[in-house]
């Protein structure tokens, strides 16, 4: 068995968001950038799964779409454990855009499991592994938060709302997982850093495709408010705020 | 313009205020652009369910009860809309931000070659050409997405909109799924609803105790409102130090970092370290008989009283809200 | 010049934080009762941290000093005494027998130590011999095929959790120091007990005991280099040794930098946070100045150790600022958190007590005057 997992780029999560002057844009500068969390629980439980050998998986390999400014963070994905590692040379600008790349990228690779994160801490998308699954012709399910192999068959846990369904794919699929999939992110070892330095990473030129859609305009979140008081006596009014202002209840 | 269609996504058979909420920005979007909003549904939903589609404002409402599609299969869902959405000429295709839209509405978007932008949080800020607003970077900032293709597909956060009653008639058809569903490529073996409690860090609600809580003996209606809120719950560190709770649920710098979408902090102060732990979260409440505490710096929403004459009117309250939608 | 990081360095150093925040959880803890990091250590064993100088063909990392320096600030960031075993067992033994040691030696003893599996310790300093170490009262009598070991050491790190020592004796005292050998000494050898834990200020959860010797028997092949090349060994080593203690002072220092300039951005006083106070912000602003000289101190010192260049007088004045300077720092950090700063919970007290013995071991900080003086008046 073959498996693939889709990488983003992103900022690490604790990066304060800064616009640019014009707010076209978010300021990136001085970034550290980071393996996308989702995608990073993905490739570790891909790992998890190749070394246990009653699974009999030849290959993890990582993908992302990227400048070469991202080969620090698929290099570490490499540093982690993947086998091998691509590259689409291109800036990812939207979730379609990288779906059409990645899906010519692999279409003649025969992946038997393709895993992507549920969704990118940058954009928040949650649209390029559906995309790439449709591209692809493939059958996938979404939410997934356990994945086993066994045989020849693969079963995964999808959540729904209070619990979860045990859903059995036909391969090859695609996988769209999320936290649970994986404990925690691992950490490269001296000698997977030093491995890393060996492993392939090949780098393909796009193929022509467009962006569906774009970034106009960036503004930064209202200022934290001062605390609404709600009287103890009137506790029911708190209930209608979180309701109906804050929409969190 | 192209008409609006509004994927109806059901629970067991019943709609939610979600799905409602989809409906109305849809109907909204097609009443702005002169266009007719469709609703679909898929799976085994009633008509007496359906029609109350209607009291959202929506006049046709497309049906797709095929057995095979009684559980999610992401590929022949987005056939079945996807068809659908051509054969009306649909021109924007709204779904509400569920874990369904995530998995359908990319593949939808594939099939229509349609520019996708998930969980926007408000109306569109122009129609042509289609700008929309949404979270990016978990909130750290707004974007306006221009979608450049024809047809459109979008998600709407949850509570972003609103729903708005709106009563008109409608007619309900039935379609078929228009492709041998026998071809299904996935399977559901298993279902299973958990009653078990919810993880401190996976939770989107958390229900927090401090030293104000007085006795390990009051946590009672505590757990209660978190169980009413699907919520976890935790302490400040001088409630786990006195073995009130177990270690694991201290929260604070010391102990675990949360993020939840709402915290609650009954008689926590808000020492330093507290807040640190907690300071992500979206919306914090606190509850203290001080109104000189810290923790009302740092929340959005405050009460001042004591913590055990404030929970049974909160539980209440939240009751009462349940029932409602 | 050039002051960029390799991405490989910087990815060794991001490897070193993430694993540093599981130390977090459990470093009050374990300074406050004296436990050490056991699991931290097979862990970082692991992660090849304990080994990740040495050549990949003894199963080491063939990582660079610069890598090694960086690895170890982000450690004692979190925890100064898992760092400072992770700094002797690498500077030490490990460098030591693979730069010292005979093939045979290299064969036997770096594998078991680059995995972790065995610890390694130094053991020079003596009740009577701290700085001055050429005073060697330990004796290792040449018995034909092998020296018979008697003696006492004293302030060991890892003497009992180390098993493989690097040990310091006197085998011709009319030679004086040039009479002083070293030798590879595993701890299950007859003869060997282990004083109490000793019940310091800082480092509490690292492990430091003295060593007594009775009619210890040291095979010969166990002699590093040649007969009365002990002392000139323990010096190259503390050389270079004096870099990982640097990394070490630098990241106690940085930790309590960052720390203070965290609470100070969220501390109000007069009614503001108290980083707008310009007595809070000027000693932020001699903290930053202080450790960014101390990095790139310890940052040369390791260049140079890597270019093959001489690197004595660097590491010497890298060790002495960046001790110095920890302690400089971890004192205004308690201070900047006032009240706060003399509990335990916000980890600056327990940075001002682990800055204090960078000041002291492997070096006082008026040894390395020493050296750097010397240095400077030769030419």
């Amino acid at each position: 068995m073959k498996i693939l997992i889709c990488i983003s780029n992103v900022p690490d999560t604790t990066t304060k968001i800064k616009l640019t002057g014009d707010n076209k844009a978010v300021d990136l500068a001085n970034v550290q950038w980071i393996i996308n969390p989702w995608d990073e629980l993905a490739l570790t439980r891909a790992l998890e799964l190749k070394e246990n050998t009653a699974n009999a998986i030849d290959k993890v390999t990582v993908i992302t779409v990227g400048n070469a400014g991202a080969e620090p963070t698929i290099r570490k994905a490499l540093a982690i454990g993947a086998d091998n590692a691509i590259r689409v040379n291109t800036d990812p600008k939207d979730a379609w855009l990288v779906a059409t790349q990645i899906a010519n990228a692999v279409k003649s690779e025969n992946f038997d499991i393709i895993l992507c994160g549920i969704e990118s801490s940058d954009y928040n998308g949650s649209a390029m592994g559906g995309m790439l699954s449709e591209m692809l012709d493939l059958p996938s399910v979404s939410s997934v938060s356990k994945i086993e192999i066994e045989g020849a068959k693969v079963k995964v846990n999808r959540e729904i709302a209070g619990g979860f369904e045990t859903v059995e794919p036909s391969l090859p699929f695609v996988a769209i997982v999320q936290k649970g999939i994986a404990k925690e992110p691992r950490i490269p070892s001296m000698r997977g850093i030093m491995m890393a330095r060996q492993k392939p990473l090949t780098v393909l030129e796009p193929v022509a495709a467009d962006a569906l859609t774009g970034f106009v305009n960036y503004e930064p979140p209202m200022p934290k408010a001062a605390c609404k008081m709600v009287d103890a006596d009137n506790v029911a009014q708190l209930v209608d705020l979180l309701h109906h202002e804050a929409k969190i209840i | 313009m192209n008409k609006i269609l509004i994927y109806t996504e059901n629970f067991d058979g019943k709609f939610k205020k979600s799905t409602f909420e989809a409906v109305c920005y849809g109907v909204e979007i097609a009443r702005q652009a002169g266009t007719e909003a469709i609703a679909l549904s898929i799976g085994d939903v009633a008509e007496s369910e359906l029609i109350n589609l209607s009291k959202y404002g929506v006049a046709r409402i497309l049906t797709c009860n095929n057995p095979m599609l009684s559980t999610l299969d992401n590929q022949a869902y987005a056939a079945v809309i996807s068809q659908v959405a051509k054969s009306e000429g649909a021109g924007i295709v709204v779904f509400s931000a569920s874990n369904t839209s995530k998995a359908v509405a990319p593949r939808v978007s594939v099939k229509l070659n349609a520019g996708l932008v998930f969980s926007v949080s408000g109306l569109p800020k122009s129609l042509n050409p289609f700008v929309v607003v949404k979270k990016v970077f978990h909130g750290k900032a707004f974007a306006d997405v221009m979608i450049k293709s024809d047809v459109k597909v979008i998600s709407i956060a949850q509570n972003s909109f609103g729903v708005r009653e709106n009563t008109t008639e409608a007619v309900i058809e039935s379609i078929s799924a228009g492709f041998d569903t026998s071809a299904i490529k996935t399977k559901v073996t298993n279902v299973e609803k958990s009653t078990g409690k919810v993880l401190l860090n996976d939770a989107e609600v958390v229900v927090s105790g401090g030293r104000g809580m007085k006795s390990p003996d009051n946590w009672k209606p505590l757990e209660e409102l978190a169980e009413l809120l699907g919520a976890a719950t935790a302490c400040s560190r001088p409630v786990s130090d006195e073995g009130w709770r177990p270690h694991s649920e201290h929260v604070g710098q010391t102990g675990k970092i949360v993020a939840p979408n709402l915290y609650f902090a009954f008689g926590i102060s808000g020492a330093i370290q507290h807040v640190a732990g907690v300071s992500s979260s979206k919306f914090i409440v606190a509850v203290n008989t001080d109104k000189e505490a810290p923790i009302f710096q740092a929340a959005d929403y405050g009460i001042v009283g004591d913590v055990q004459k404030v929970l049974p009117p909160l539980i209440e309250a939240v009751k009462k809200l349940k029932s409602e939608v | 010049m050039n002051f960029d990081f390799t991405e490989e360095q910087l990815m060794i150093r991001q490897a070193a934080r993430d694993f540093a925040k599981k130390l977090e959880a459990d470093v009050i803890e374990r300074d406050t009762n004296g436990i050490y990091p056991s699991h931290h250590i097979r862990e970082m064993s692991e992660l090849g941290f304990m080994g990740m100088l040495v050549d990949p063909k003894y199963g080491g990392g063939g990582m660079d000093n610069i890598s090694y320096v960086l690895a170890l600030e982000e450690i004692a960031k979190m925890d100064a005494a898992t760092a400072v075993i992770m700094a002797v067992h690498n500077s030490l033994p490990c460098y030591g027998i693979e730069t010292y040691g005979t093939q045979e030696q290299k064969d036997k003893f770096l594998p078991s130590l680059v995995s972790g599996e065995k610890i390694g310790a130094f053991l020079l300093s003596e009740p009577e011999a701290g700085s001055d170490a050429s005073r060697q009262k330990t004796l290792a009598e040449d018995k034909g095929d092998y020296y018979l070991v008697n003696g006492t050491k004293n302030w060991i790190t890892s003497a009992s959790t180390g098993s493989i020592y690097i040990l310091f004796a006197q085998t011709n005292p009319e030679k004086g120091h040039e009479g002083i050998n070293a030798l590879i000494v595993e701890k299950d050898t007859p003869g060997i007990s282990i004083g109490p834990h000793e019940d310091k200020m800082g480092l509490r959860s690292s492990d430091t005991h003295s060593v007594m010797f009775t009619d210890v028997k040291v095979p010969k092949e166990n002699r590093i280099g040649a007969d009365g090349f002990g002392f000139k060994f323990a010096m190259k080593l503390l050389e270079g040794g004096r870099i990982g203690i640097a990394a070490q002072a630098l990241g106690i220092a940085v930790g309590a930098y960052e720390r203070s300039l965290q609470y100070s951005k969220e501390r109000k006083a007069f009614g503001k946070v108290i980083s707008l106070h310009q007595a809070i912000a000027f000693k932020l602003a001699d903290m930053a100045v202080k450790i960014e000289n101390a990095r790139n101190l310890v940052l040369k010192a390791a260049w140079l150790k890597d270019n093959k260049k001489p690197y004595g007088l660097a590491s010497a004045m890298a060790k002495q600022y960046a001790a110095d300077i920890a302690m400089e720092v971890t004192t205004e950090a308690v201070q900047i958190h006032g009240g706060y700063g003399y509990v335990k919970e916000y980890h600056v007290e327990r940075l001002m007590r682990e800055a204090k013995i960078t000041q002291i071991y492997e070096g006082t900080s008026e040894v390395q005057k020493i050296v750097i003086s010397r240095s400077i008046l030769r030419d």
